[in-house]
């Protein structure tokens, strides 16, 4: 069986997002990118998958610039085998990604597609379900634990008010959570290797998909500003404060 | 023009999310209705019926629906969803694992998490963990829409008066099926949609720690949160996290206990009307949008704190 692995490039957790001047998107120049850390999650858990017996590849798929190639290297020197990129310059809407993601998935036919459950740049939490319908593989979103059981896969999955179970039959879509597992750090041995492991190029223009959607960003601007409060010296003035000049308790 | 709007339920009551999302359908031109699925629903459908501005609840009663799984919930929208120029779910997990199915159902674009309805047409949302706020405009026939519910104020559950209209229930899929679930059980006010919120981190240092939290959240009638590194280590359940990944929160107090102040954290309670922070480095990144900061040890502070409240 074959697991496709999502790895989008996204801008690092750590730093903070600056919105460009002409209010037309993020400043992404000269700024550190990496891979989106719901995605690291799902390349852990392929390789896992893959390491227990129940997968013999796991192919990582970005869609995206050219610089997205480090991404996809990251996850090879993880331990996936090849990677694919399919790449465009526009910055594409889920369901555009999502029609990607089916064109690659037609051509080679995964048993398991392991996403993350939201990329923490656009934070849309849309692809896997998306994709789910476009392909007719099951669904589980929001993974916390994944277990084989013959041609169906048990899912624990993350809800609002605690966990749920599922069982869904292969070929299956996975999304990931926080607490499915703690991806392994890339070796530098295995940096080394992963250089020369396969990475396809495929420009978005030979897939034939239709990437044009019917949503446009008009422009981004930046979230009204707190302003600062006070300090205060002891939890006597805290209660005070929040009794008679805040009024919330 | 029309809103449908998939309701969530569940021990035969709404789910207060839905009285925002009818909120912000409001903010549409023509009809709302309400899709009430589940199992034995037509006590939830009635009290559906009542909630302001509410003109229409369509229901399917059936066994099939008695859990939220998202393939027969979106086949059940999808058979009911023509005519409709609008199509909202609340930004819950329930409302994420079904939305961007129907937007691939019907072949457009899913629009997530709105804060702001700006036209029928055009909407605000946060991105990059809400360190921008994106206007989007849609040319789709039918828009499929994720609400964000703390950002718009609940309908009165009560002085509307709809009919109810009964449905064919869909086609269920044979791919899934239900297996268990493991509920948080509180007497608590949800998290949510709580007046008050006191949240811990790592500084708690263990899960009995939380009992200190507990305590005060009794107090002021508080949901008690968490960050992802309280989370992470074990100390509350997953239910608990506060921040982009997590839950979004918009209380009128929000307290966060031993919590740094990670850009992803602050994603989900920013919004929060009144924030306090107690934290014993006085460089943690909280207490920039801390209306009250106190610097502190919490093992000194909460108890005074919970002390001080009985005074
Ligand atoms: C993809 C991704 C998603 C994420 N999503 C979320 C999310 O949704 N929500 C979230 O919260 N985080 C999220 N995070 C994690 C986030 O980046 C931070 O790591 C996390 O919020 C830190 O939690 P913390 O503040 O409890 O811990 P720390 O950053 O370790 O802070 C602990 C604080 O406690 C204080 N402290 C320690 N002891 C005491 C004491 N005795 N008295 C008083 N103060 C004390 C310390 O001074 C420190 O400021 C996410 C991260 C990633 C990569
Ligand atoms: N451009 C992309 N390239 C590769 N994978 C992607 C891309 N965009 C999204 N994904 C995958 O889809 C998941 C969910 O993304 P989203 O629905 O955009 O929040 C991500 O965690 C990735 O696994």
């Amino acid at each position: 069986m074959k697991i496709i692995v999502g790895v989008k490039r996204v801008l690092d957790y750590n730093v903070k997002a600056r919105v460009k001047s002409d209010k037309s998107g993020i400043e992404l120049a000269n700024v550190k990118m990496s891979m989106n850390p719901f995605d690291e999650i799902a390349v852990e858990e392929a390789l896992r998958i893959k390491e227990a017996g129940n997968a013999d590849e796991v192919i990582a798929v970005s869609i995206g610039a050219s610089q997205s190639q480090e991404t996809i290297r990251t996850a090879l020197a993880m331990g996936a085998d090849r990677g694919i990129l399919i790449e465009t310059d526009e910055l594409l809407q889920p369901l555009a990604i999502a029609k990607l993601f089916k064109h690659l998935i037609d051509k080679e036919s995964p048993g398991l597609v392991i996403l993350g459950k939201q990329a923490i740049d656009d934070d849309s939490n849309q692809i896997g379900q998306m994709l789910s319908v476009l392909t007719g593989m099951s669904q589980a979103t929001f993974a916390s634990k994944v277990e084989f059981d013959g041609d169906h896969l048990k899912v624990t999955r993350e809800v609002d008010a605690g966990l749920e179970s599922i069982k869904v039959s292969l070929p299956a879509i996975v999304t990931t959570d926080l607490r499915l597992n703690e991806p392994r750090y890339a070796k530098l041995p295995n940096i080394m290797k992963a250089k020369k492991k396969q990475l396809d190029i495929i420009p978005v223009a030979d897939t034939g998909v239709d990437v044009s959607t019917g949503l446009k960003v008009i422009e981004v601007n930046e979230p009204p500003k707190r302003e600062a409060g006070v300090i205060v010296k002891s939890v006597a003035e805290l209660v005070d404060k929040l009794r008679n000049e805040a009024k919330v308790i | 023009m029309s809103t449908l709007i998939l309701a969530e339920h569940e021990g035969g009551e709404l789910r207060p999310a839905t009285l925002s999302v009818v909120a912000a359908a409001q903010a549409i031109s023509g009809d709302v209705h309400l899709l009430v699925a589940g199992k034995d629903a037509k006590g939830v459908a009635d009290k559906a019926a009542k909630i302001a501005g509410v003109d229409k609840v369509l229901l399917a009663d059936s066994a099939d629906y008695e859990h939220e799984i998202a393939e027969n919930l979106a086949a059940m929208i999808v058979s009911v969803a023509d005519g409709y120029s609008h199509i909202f779910f609340a930004a819950t997990a329930a409302g994420k694992n079904v939305m961007p199915r129907i937007a691939a159902m019907l072949d457009v674009s899913g629009i997530s998490d709105i804060t702001e309805v700006r036209s029928d047409d055009t909407f605000v949302r946060p991105i990059y963990a809400g360190n921008a706020m994106a206007t989007v405009q849609s040319s789709d026939a039918v828009k499929v829409v994720g609400v964000r519910t703390t950002s718009f104020e609940a309908v009165a559950a009560e002085g509307g008066s709809a009919a109810v209209e009964t449905v064919e229930a869909a086609a269920i899929s044979d791919q899934v099926s239900f297996v268990g679930q493991e509920l948080s059980t509180s007497d608590r006010p949800e998290l949510t949609s709580a007046d008050v919120v006191i949240s811990g981190g790592r500084g708690m240092q263990n899960g009995e720690n939380f009992a200190m939290l507990d305590d005060i959240a009794s107090k002021l009638n508080a949901a008690v949160g968490a960050s992802r590194a309280a989370v992470d280590a074990g100390f509350v359940p997953n239910e608990y996290q506060v921040g982009q990944t997590g839950k979004v929160v918009a209380p009128n107090l929000y307290i966060a206990v031993g919590i740094s102040g990670a850009i992803q954290h602050l994603a989900g309670m920013k919004d929060s009307k009144v924030i306090v922070a107690i934290n014993k480095d006085e460089e943690a990144p909280i207490f920039q949008v801390a209306d009250y900061g106190l610097v502190a040890d919490l093992f000194d502070a909460l108890p005074e704190l919970s002390a001080e409240l009985d005074k």
